[in-house]
């Protein structure tokens, strides 16, 4: 998909999310930088990316909470700039940080937010048990926010953004510090919204919680390094990536990287991902100048790159290139 | 505006500040505080104040105003002093803590319609014996010369040269000089104020420091329904708190209530709003608390404490500062609210003081509504 075009997109029946050359400063900093992507009707869509990418300042303009500098963003057909407030019927959004009541019980906090979109009292206590349910919380009803676990919390979050149905879904890390239990749960409740025809944009630091969605977009200080399905992303790389396990990873690192042929280095818990040319004729040569080493090792095998590696290798060539 | 999210609204902050112990004392302890301690505090009265005087005049007139400070139980005449050796020393050994001095052509000056002057000495080791002192000594003294002014009108028919008396308002109603029942309503507003601006602005920027207002602010929630919301119980309470301060004035320190309850309503309603409005224009601009409770201090605490005529009467304020007296309208409650306890004044008579806040609470309003924007940045 081209970007940096000023094009404005016409609305789309097929596309519930439009956003092109969108451009946010903030003093000293370009937090998003000509962002151009679009979202089909009924996708769960990954917006990926480090620290400081520009992932929460893109969901807030998607919400109408922050206003671009320049470019566009359509939600269902209307403009988050020239109309906010008919984007704001259409979308729950849940922010980065908590954002309901710590003083307020997970009950008062359902029926805050079912007031405020309207939902008749016999849909929010059906919906309300239904969701509470299907993320084990129907217990907790009347304990404060601020008392729920972190897991709890952003299930809480998910519950008050589904009390009403909305067409789109702006989800910032929202499963940042829950526990693998809780994150399947929520998983699970994503993909069910999906099949009601919801869309959903979800935001990660996680590159394996990218591998879930249908389609990701990878952020890079403020840029998109590229966005695609997930599988169809590791076809992308240039090259192999082969994983070294050992007990000294760590050590590794700096005299791999030295080596020929080997491109870019990443530690990835015990193993060192190593991105190289020709993998059949460098896992011997490796292999061989470990031994030589004397560096302590279990085994060097090719792996199918992750879209962590995918990542690492996207950006570090767009450093050398820079 | 939908009623139903402006009830949600109002119902959630009525729970936080159930929930909140901070907020509770405040709204629970501070008017039955500052009632307590105003009363009993810096309103109670010296009686029986050392006195020594000088006549240097010896005149009808000068014996006049001696007898007035004689004459109440405020002060009481220890010495009558020879000269001005025997006066000082009087004060400096503290036989006395206040000194009249009234000066040669005291009456002939006030014949010929000039004004004169009486200096008072003050032993100021005690600063607040020596501001009640001060006040006291004013207030006699300008009762006097209203007197003479009267006197010298009926005489000479109300020339154009008559002299401009600076008459302080203070005693013209109050004729009891008991100043606890200046002070009283006084504390109303200063509750008022605090309740309402300051409160109010803690619980917006609250909102902007805690990242609920992020979320709040990406729902349909219409901008007049969260400052509507957010007025609603803090209007209550403000209300009640008034209420009950009133009810202290009333029964406990018997300050004498001769005006309209309906009136009392109305005027404490119309402040109330205003100075909700303005806490809320302040937390939308600050976003913190701690920048946001500053500033409500700054602008409603302080004027209310200072510049509403409560501590210090507006009359013999430099003129500059009289004029910023004008713009907040703690100034017209203390009127409005002295008028009616004390004075029994109908809402006709009150038309200024009422228009004035209203006025503010219509500009202030349109400021919050403007200032309070549905985006981060
Ligand atoms: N309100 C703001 N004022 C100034 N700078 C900001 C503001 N919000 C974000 N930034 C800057 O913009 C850049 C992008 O930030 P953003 O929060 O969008 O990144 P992110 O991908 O969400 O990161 P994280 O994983 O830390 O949440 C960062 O450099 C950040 O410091
Ligand atoms: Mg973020």
């Amino acid at each position: 998909m081209p970007y940096g075009r000023a094009r404005r997109p016409m609305p789309d029946s097929e596309h519930a999310i439009i956003v092109s050359a969108l451009v946010k400063d903030f003093p000293g900093v370009r937090a998003v930088d000509g962002l151009t992507f679009s979202v089909a009707r009924g996708e769960i869509f990954g917006l990926v990316g480090p620290d400081g990418a520009g992932k929460t300042t893109t969901m807030r303009v998607l919400a109408g909470v922050m206003s671009p500098d320049s470019g566009s963003a359509l939600i269902g057909g209307c403009d988050v700039v020239r109309d906010p407030e008919a984007v704001k019927r259409r979308i729950s959004y849940m922010p980065q940080r908590f954002g309901l009541y710590e003083d307020l019980t997970v009950r008062e906090n359902i029926r805050f937010y079912a007031d405020l979109f309207g939902v008749r009292r016999r849909e929010r206590d059906l919906r309300a048990a239904r969701l509470l349910a299907a993320c084990g919380m129907s217990q907790f009803q009347d304990r404060l926010a601020g008392k729920l676990s972190g897991g709890m919390k952003q299930k809480l979050g998910l519950v008050c953004a589904l009390i009403h149905t909305p067409q789109v879904l702006l989800l910032d890390e929202p499963t940042n510090g829950v526990d693998p239990v809780s994150r399947r749960e929520f998983w699970a409740m994503l993909y069910d919204l999906v099949g009601q025809g919801v869309t959903i944009v979800n935001s990660t630091a996680y590159l394996d919680e990218a591998e879930r969605c249908h389609r990701v977009a990878l952020m890079h200080r403020g840029r998109l390094l590229f966005c695609d399905q997930p599988g169809r992303l590791k076809q992308r790389l240039p090259g192999d990536v082969i994983a070294v396990v050992s007990p000294a990873a760590s050590q590794l690192r700096d005299s791999l990287g030295r080596l020929p042929g080997v491109g870019s280095v990443l530690l990835i818990g015990d193993a060192v991902h190593l991105f190289v040319d020709d993998a059949s004729r460098r896992i011997p040569e490796i292999s061989r100048a470990l031994e030589s080493m004397r560096l302590p090792f279990d085994e060097v095998v090719q792996i199918t790159p992750t879209i962590e590696d995918l990542f690492v290798n996207a950006v570090s060539e767009r450093e050398r290139a820079a | 505006m939908s009623a139903r999210r402006l009830f949600a609204l109002a119902r959630k902050e009525m729970i936080q500040i159930r929930r909140d112990p901070r907020s509770l004392i405040v709204v629970l302890l501070m008017p039955v505080m500052l009632m307590a301690l105003m009363g009993y505090g810096i309103g109670l009265d010296q009686t029986d104040i050392p006195l020594c005087v000088y006549d240097r005049e010896g005149s009808q007139l000068s014996q006049d105003l001696l007898k007035r400070f004689v004459s109440n139980r405020y002060f009481s005449l220890k010495l009558n002093a020879e000269d001005y050796r025997a006066l000082a020393d009087a004060i400096e050994s503290g036989r006395c803590t206040v000194g009249i001095v009234i000066p040669l052509y005291f009456s002939k000056l006030l014949n010929a319609g000039q004004p004169a002057s009486v200096q008072a000495v003050i032993d100021a080791t005690d600063n607040n014996t020596a501001n009640l002192i001060i006040g006291y000594t004013q207030a006699v003294v300008a009762r006097f010369s209203a007197d003479v002014q009267i006197d010298y009108q009926q005489r000479r028919g109300p020339a154009l040269g008559a002299p401009v008396l600076n008459v302080e308002a203070r005693t013209w109603f109050n004729e009891e000089l008991e100043s606890r029942n200046f002070i009283v309503p006084g504390v109303v507003a200063l509750v008022m104020a605090v309740i309402g601006t300051f409160l109010t602005s803690l619980t917006i920027a609250r909102e902007w420091e805690r990242g609920t207002m992020e979320q709040l602010i990406s729902t349909p929630v219409a901008p007049l329904e969260v400052i509507a919301g957010k007025l609603i119980p803090y209007y209550v309470i403000g209300m009640v708190d008034a209420g009950s301060c009133a009810a202290i004035s009333a029964w406990w320190f018997e300050v004498p209530f001769r005006g309209s309850l309906l009136l009392l309503f109305g005027a404490s309603s119309l402040f109330l709003i205003g100075v909700l409005l303005l806490g809320f224009m302040i937390s939308a601009l600050a976003k913190t608390q701690l920048a946001a409770s500053q500033f409500a201090l700054l602008t409603t605490f302080l004027p209310a404490f200072l510049l509403s005529g409560f501590a210090f009467p507006i009359d013999q304020m430099p003129a500059a500062v009289r004029m910023v007296t004008r713009v907040f309208p703690a100034r017209y409650y203390v009127t409005t609210l002295k008028s009616i306890f004390l004075k029994g004044t109908g809402a006709a008579a009150l038309a200024v003081p009422l228009a004035a806040m209203l006025i503010f609470a219509a500009i202030v309003g349109g400021a919050a509504v403007r200032a309070f924007r549905k985006t981060l940045d």
